[in-house]
């Protein structure tokens, strides 16, 4: 790596671990004061390397003791430190030190703790996923905007009301208790999942940053995993599910980050490794008695890792359809339980199944009517594809079902 | 919309037998996309299987094992639903396998009045 992507790099990877560290001393109240430090720290850093100084043997410490002597600083500038801090470390040596813990294992303990903090319900899901990526993640206010294609003001906006609403709430950052975890886990998880979609199905085109935030989710959910208390069957699942669909990330967008339908993918282009560590995350999930929703997706996505069709894998991908509709309701997954009806049952089944669905408002419904008729009634294929490329609004879509058509 | 009880029995001559591995997994899938398709319409709000034993509670503190040896039929589960009226919930309740099962199986549809009337 030269020297100009040396602090790029180092601003994602020693960001957020700065931050979170220094959140847990000054509480959540503190979050902007954490970022301004680890923002400035960095600022010294280019100053410094920059100019002559060069890059010191080991940078990231090199970036810690600066982070450790200007939260000290702070601190003995604050009004908390003087009167309350300061008389209980008489004769203690190194304050600094004392106060700011950077070991790496401080470092995940915070890290696991600002991810509780952070998924707290009590702000939007949508503010939830940019605190993530700009406290978490170590991602730049531009990065996220783009991701959420919109400007920055709207994300500066949008992340300042959530720090507000973690400050007035007092929400401490800790984790949770063993008899709290599962209930705590729940929104970090799903966090994390839409982390995960917001790259999978982004409507963005840079796949550079889509396949970002993928590896970022996996990254949270591979810590919670590598502790012992939130090493949950569930949390295991979810990984799972995550490793089975970032498999096919290569071959799913084109070089212009246009989909390519799961049909027509070049499968030498799917990750195998991925999918062999989707399967061993999927063993682990199965200790336990409790059937996740995120159990039932890693079991479809496992499934969808067999390119080749057979009663096996459609009347598994169906029974788990089942199961996951009982548990949460979705149009989506009510019209993908549908399709595996008619792979696992038969089309007429189908047919008669998509008509009660009621997602008349949903053009993936006509494009699955489509499909069903295409080798029964074809001119019900032709009319039902037609109503849905009239109610598509992507391009993408367009064009996916056009070639449907075209194909009758 | 209301939500409605789906009472499922079994008649208990048919249970004298058995079933075979396959014949339960067979029973499991038509039960699931029965459950599932009712699911699909967002029209599933709870429910479960019941296990085989049980104890019945009489007056006077006395409990039996059972209550098998005085009743032909024998409650194997139920589901609750969300329907508009109860000719729905008797249409999505006639799709139930064990009406296949055996002439004497039968699904009861009862409305429930707990006050879930949004």
């Amino acid at each position: 790596m030269d020297d100009q992507q040396l602090i790029p790099h180092l601003f994602r990877t020693e960001y957020r671990k700065i931050v979170s560290v220094l959140c847990k001393y000054f509480g959540l109240g503190g979050i902007e004061t954490a970022e301004d430090i680890a923002s400035e720290t960095f600022l010294t850093a280019a100053q410094t390397w920059g100019l002559g100084g060069g890059i010191p043997p080991n940078p990231t410490a090199w970036l810690y003791s600066v982070a450790k002597n200007k939260a000290k600083n702070y601190l003995q500038r604050s009004h908390l430190y003087r009167t309350r801090i300061e008389p209980a470390l008489q004769g203690s040596e190194d304050t600094a030190d004392y106060l700011i813990d950077l070991s790496p294992q401080n470092i995940i303990d915070s890290q696991l703790q600002m991810m509780f903090a952070i998924c707290h319900p009590s702000i939007s899901t949508e503010a939830q996923i940019g605190l993530s990526l700009r406290i978490l993640c170590g991602f730049g206010i531009e990065e996220i905007a783009n991701a959420f294609l919109t400007g920055k003001d709207t994300i500066n906006k949008r992340l300042f009301r959530a720090k507000e609403i973690l400050r007035q709430g007092k929400i401490s950052v800790e984790l949770p208790s063993a008899d709290e975890i599962e209930q705590r886990l729940s929104p970090v998880l799903a966090t994390i999942y839409l982390l995960f979609n917001e790259g999978y199905y982004s409507i963005s085109q840079d796949k550079t940053l889509r396949k970002e935030l993928c590896l970022e989710a996996m990254r949270l959910c591979t810590m919670l995993v590598e502790n012992e208390s939130t090493n949950t069957p569930q949390v295991n699942a979810l990984l799972s599910l995550m490793c089975f669909h970032a498999s096919r990330f290569e071959a799913r967008l084109d070089k212009d980050g246009a989909i390519v339908l799961y049909q027509q993918q070049d499968t030498s282009l799917w990750n195998a490794d991925l999918i062999s560590k989707g399967g061993y995350f999927l063993r682990r999930a199965a200790a336990g008695d409790k059937l996740s929703k995120y159990h039932l997706e890693a079991g479809i996505a496992y499934w969808n890792t067999q390119h080749t069709d057979s009663k096996e894998k459609w009347e598994n991908i169906l029974q788990y359809y089942n199961r996951l509709l009982q548990i949460e309701y979705s149009p989506i997954a009510a019209l993908n339980r549908t399709y595996a009806l008619s792979k696992a049952n038969s089309k007429e089944e189908a047919i008669l199944q998509a008509e009660k669905l009621g997602l008349t408002d949903n053009h993936f419904y006509f494009a699955l009517l489509g499909e069903l008729y295409k080798d029964i009634h074809r001119q019900k294929a032709i009319e039902n594809f037609q109503q849905a490329l009239h109610m598509a609004k992507t391009m993408t879509d367009k064009q996916a079902i056009q070639k449907r058509l075209d194909q009758l | 919309m209301d939500e409605y009880l789906i009472l499922m029995r079994l008649d208990m001559v048919i249970r004298e037998t058995p079933p075979s591995p396959e014949q339960v997994q067979q029973y499991m899938k038509q039960y699931q996309d029965w459950v599932g398709g009712i699911a699909a319409q967002n029209k599933f709000v709870g429910g479960t299987a019941l296990s085989m034993e049980g104890k019945v509670i009489k007056s006077k503190d006395v409990v039996t094992d059972g209550p098998f040896a005085e009743i032909k039929e024998w409650i194997a589960g139920f589901i609750t639903i969300r329907a508009k009226d109860f000719d729905e919930a008797v249409s999505l309740a006639k799709g139930c396998p064990i009406l296949k099962g055996g002439e004497s199986n039968s699904v009861e549809v009862r409305r429930l009045t707990g006050g879930h009337n949004g």
